[in-house]
């Protein structure tokens, strides 16, 4: 299972999402879950599982597939959140 | 024995095996794995080969640029791009850039833990390229390398430690948070914006009461609004130098608009491949930092990359993004008239620090803050390059340079610095690191002081900024 969080460059808010993410999988004990990021334009269908952005690259993500769009990418709750509703949706929580 | 000594310099002449140490040293210290710790240094050390390789692509698209825009127009056109220029510089001075910012980022931790500037600058990529600005900017002017990455660690250090200081007030009203802080090198750009807004606009007139078609999203991807930016640019360019210039000279016969096309594309291309070594190397380099200065610093906010305050007014962004653009052109429409070198909107430059630069301007003066105060960014990004240029050496004559303000107001502090003497560096260093603790400490004790009055105005930080 692969999480992805992304940015438009892919170098600084994403990759701190990207460490946010992995804080949380090793709060909730997810296993075999790999967390990166990326820019945007290198991502495709096939990149991930479960994707993450902001809520101003919402309408650049769309066709990736599974999309977690962050309302805030600097809320620790909201993330939370979303990992683990997205943990569930694939069967790991 | 001198055979030993020499192999060593030899190593440390290498800026990549530099950058694996530095990984290797991160993944050490957060107790990685065997197979982790072989991983990341391997990654971090192909990572920075991968950058230098995509040096050399935008190099290969920039040097015929320059020839064509002398050509056509009779003076040097230099467009700000932070990835272009910070390639070529980290192929000449890696290692040195590459010590810089790893010291600086000791130096950082250092001061967040000693002083009220409880700032930790998590935005690697910039740091980095601030690092090799500050690297050429010594070493250029007669430095040692050893003498460069110590006053320059310290340098950098008070530079990633002071910046986000500058915006946080502004950041505080944008976000409605105290807890994070801005980290990014068109800070000083961002402020600014922040200061005009308060001046002349009016923050109840928001810009997210505005109805703004939406249908920009394509601003978002780099790569693409990077290459379209340039085709434009190199098809202008182009048309003026003529098919009869190009064709003979620069392209080798291929037809003058596809070569323009081509090259633009190119430069587009080896920007893709340095940010992919950039995200490689810094991957392994974060994490550790991230890790030690959370220990070392616990209640520090972390600064952070300039789309954290994007979703807080998106309107903002694209209003920030398009007045901090009308800045630059009408910054370039005066360099036009008064003659000498031009300085051409880098587009990324604009998008980042302008939007942001529109979401704090919005905060403190809404709509009218938005606009001119992102309008005050992008005038500053293109006259504050210019003046740096001179203290860049051969790199300044790349045709490419450092694009946001921070590079602009250090650069030009240290390269002022720099041609008065070595002297004045380091009295410049000296000084700056004596106000921050001196001021540091009276503010503490101050606070300290009204809080045995009113507990509640105690605390911790808000006095920094």
């Amino acid at each position: 299972m692969k999480f992805l969080a992304m940015c438009s460059t892919g170098l600084g808010s994403s990759f701190m999402v990207r460490m946010n993410i992995e804080t949380i999988v090793r709060e909730l004990g997810l296993a075999d879950v790999a967390v990166e990021h990326s820019d945007i334009s290198s991502a495709g269908p096939g990149s991930a599982d479960v994707f993450f952005v902001a809520k101003d690259l919402q309408d650049a993500a769309q066709g990736l597939g599974d999309v977690v769009v962050l309302n805030s990418i600097i809320d620790m709750d909201e993330l939370r959140d979303a990992v683990k509703s997205a943990a569930a949706r694939h069967g790991l929580l | 024995m001198n055979s030993v000594l020499q192999k060593l310099l030899d190593i440390f002449r290498e800026p990549s095996v530099i950058v694996g140490l530095i990984a290797l040293l991160g993944l050490l210290l957060q107790r990685k794995s065997v197979s982790d710790t072989i991983k990341g240094t391997t990654k971090a050390f192909v990572g920075f080969l991968v950058l230098a390789a995509g040096a050399g692509v935008v190099s290969g698209s920039l040097t015929p640029f320059g020839e064509m825009f002398q050509h056509a127009f009779g003076v040097q056109g230099v467009v700000p791009n932070n990835e272009a220029i910070v390639g070529k510089v980290l192929t000449d001075y890696g290692s040195q850039a590459a010590l810089i910012f790893f010291f600086g980022m000791v130096v950082n931790v250092l001061l967040a833990r000693f002083t009220r500037f409880k700032f930790i600058y998590m935005s690697g990529h910039v740091a980095l390229y601030l690092a090799a600005m500050i690297a050429v900017i010594l070493i250029a002017n007669g430095f040692s390398s050893w003498q460069a990455v110590l006053w320059g660690a310290l340098a950098q250090g008070l530079v990633t430690t002071l910046s986000p200081a500058l915006v946080q007030p502004w950041m505080r009203r944008a976000t409605n948070n105290d807890t994070v802080a801005l980290g990014h090198t068109g800070n000083v750009g961002i402020a600014t914006s922040g200061l005009v807004g308060k001046l002349v606009g009016d923050p109840t007139k928001s810009t997210e009461d505005l109805k703004i078609p939406k249908g920009l999203g394509f601003l978002r991807d780099t790569t693409v609004v990077i290459a379209v930016s340039m085709g434009v640019i190199y098809l202008l360019v182009t048309l003026v130098a003529g098919p009869g210039y190009v064709e003979d000279k620069l392209s080798d016969g291929q037809w003058y608009l596809l070569w323009a096309v081509m090259q633009a594309g190119t430069f587009s291309a080896g920007v893709f491949i340095i940010l992919a070594g950039v995200r490689v190397v810094l991957a392994e380099i974060i994490p550790a930092f991230k890790g030690i200065s959370e220990k070392l610093v616990p209640n520090a906010r972390p600064a952070l990359d300039v789309p954290i305050v994007f979703t807080f007014a998106p309107n903002a962004v694209l209003i920030g993004f398009l007045s901090s653009f009308v800045g630059g052109l009408v910054g370039m429409g005066v360099l036009v008239a008064v003659g000498g070198t031009i300085i051409i909107p880098g587009i990324v430059a604009h998008f980042m620090t302008g939007a942001a630069s529109g979401v704090i301007g919005n905060a403190t003066g809404g709509r009218r803050g938005a606009v001119l105060g992102a309008l005050t960014n992008g005038l500053l990004i293109t006259f504050l390059p210019l003046l740096v240029l001179p203290f860049l050496g051969d790199v300044g004559l790349q045709n490419s340079t450092f694009s946001d303000a921070d590079f602009g107001v250090s650069g030009l502090l240290l390269g002022g610095a720099v041609q008065a003497g070595h002297a004045a560096v380091i009295g410049l260093i000296v000084c700056a690191l004596a106000a921050v603790l001196i001021g540091s400490a009276v503010t503490t004790r101050r606070a300290a002081g009204k809080a045995e009055e009113a507990p509640a105005a105690a605390e911790e930080g808000r006095a920094a900024s």
